[in-house]
């Protein structure tokens, strides 16, 4: 399959750089998207979701809260601040923020957009904690 | 003529400031390297940011409905300076050098007849400003807690700035800073972030109209989503540009203290010296001119 570059890039430091990525699956505020090489050039916006990284010999995953995608000349771009390696979560840091997306959900004066990213905030990290 | 137990006090008492110096030089040197590490990575996202944001407004058309934060409000009455200094001092030029610039923009401002508002960050600026322009400081945050600079504490300013923006309390912002530029000269910044300005807009047109960027959603909505985070990755950049140039300004600070101090210890151990020969003559000619007497 063909190859395209990727980084995703924190506040902090370039956190991935890769050049051999094959597929990446993004989760764009309107529902998850996958990238191949010769997207046609894209902005958009991350919803708290995996990232799942795909080449020829490993795949990777990340948990995002939100982020930028930029996609250009067959480099993709994540700016994040917020972001952590599957494989390094452990359920309490899981269980950290679930419970403080619930504590956000409880405000009274929550925007019905606020509402619907905790939401998916908490769906996300509930589904990785039953894998 | 200070007497010798005198002299041999004080020049104890430098060589043991000469120690401190040291040491703070050291430290300094040791945090610098980290903190140009820092300022390093950190440079990626805002440049990268700052493309996105390039190529979306190169996109928006219609300058009346683009969003405040990009174009202004319109009006140039209220002004809000966001001052970065440090939290502590012993760092020679660094936060008198802000100071002075901000001072030379306030007075401009207020010639105008504009009205003017303040936030610091660190304190020894709200220290420094506070008995001039007292009344116009709102607010005067301080990270003396945290020990690295972090993106969160840069969000929180952030979102300061964006609540009052919302609340039409001031039409412009500018922020203060030193920029790093090497280990002795940091240059003292003035960064306009509300509206967006930025000097490669026009250059930048022509070339970028070309690529069709696909929106999703679309690109208003993004613009209002990225203008507030750009604002928080602004002031995070200046802050970690801000902590570098404090370590560097503090080791060439410490540095020449230990200079100095050095300098001072040989001076007065010469007297030292002198005053001791001067006493032994003085005992050796009272000495002969007694036996001479006899």
């Amino acid at each position: 399959m063909d190859q395209f570059n990727l980084e995703i890039i924190s506040p902090e430091k370039s956190f991935l750089t890769k050049s051999d990525t094959e597929e990446v699956v993004i989760p764009a505020i309107e529902g998850y998207m996958g990238i191949l090489k010769d997207h046609i050039p894209l902005i958009s916006f991350l919803k708290p979701g995996i990232i799942d990284v795909r080449s020829k010999n490993e795949t990777l995953n990340y948990y995002v809260d939100d982020g930028i995608v930029e996609f250009k000349d067959n480099t993709l771009s994540i700016l994040t601040s917020n972001i952590f390696d599957l494989k390094e979560m452990d359920k309490n840091k899981v269980d950290k923020i679930v419970k403080d997306a619930e504590e956000g959900l409880k405000k009274e004066n929550i925007k019905d957009h606020e509402r619907y990213i905790l939401d998916q905030k908490i769906e996300v990290l509930n589904s990785i904690k039953s894998n | 003529m200070p007497s010798l137990d005198d002299l041999r006090k004080r020049i104890t008492s430098v060589k043991s400031t000469q120690k401190i110096t040291k040491a703070m030089k050291m430290v300094a040197a040791a945090k610098l390297r980290k903190a140009q590490e820092n300022a390093e990575k950190g440079r990626p996202y805002s440049e990268k940011m700052n493309n996105i944001i390039l190529n979306l407004s190169a996109g928006v058309s219609d300058p009346q409905s683009a969003p405040k934060l990009l174009v202004g409000t319109g009006k140039e009455d209220v002004h809000l300076c966001v001052v970065l200094t440090s939290d502590r001092g012993l760092c020679g030029g660094f936060n008198s050098n802000i100071i002075k610039k901000t001072k030379n923009y306030f007075e401009k401002i207020q010639k105008e007849g504009k009205s003017l508002k303040i936030i610091t960050v660190g304190s020894k600026g709200y220290d420094q400003l506070k008995r001039q322009y007292g009344k116009s400081i709102i607010e005067n945050i301080s990270f003396k807690e945290s020990k690295n600079i972090n993106y969160f504490d840069a969000a929180k300013v952030g979102n300061l700035i964006i609540e009052k923006f919302q609340n039409e309390e001031f039409d412009f912002c500018t922020i203060f800073f030193n920029k790093f530029k090497n280990v002795i000269s940091q240059i003292p910044q003035a960064q306009q972030i509300i509206p967006l300005e930025n000097e490669n807009k026009n250059k930048d047109k022509d070339e970028k109209l070309e690529s069709n960027y696909e929106f999703e959603p679309d690109e208003d909505e993004i613009l209002s989503n990225l203008l507030p985070k750009n604002i928080s990755t602004q002031i995070f950049k200046a802050m970690l540009e801000n902590s570098a140039s404090e370590q560097g300004s503090r080791m060439t600070a410490m540095d020449n203290a230990t200079r100095n101090a050095g300098d001072l210890v040989d001076k007065l151990t010469i007297q030292y010296n002198r005053s001791r020969q001067a006493a032994i003559t003085k005992e050796l000619i009272e000495i002969i001119s007694g036996a001479e007497s006899l």
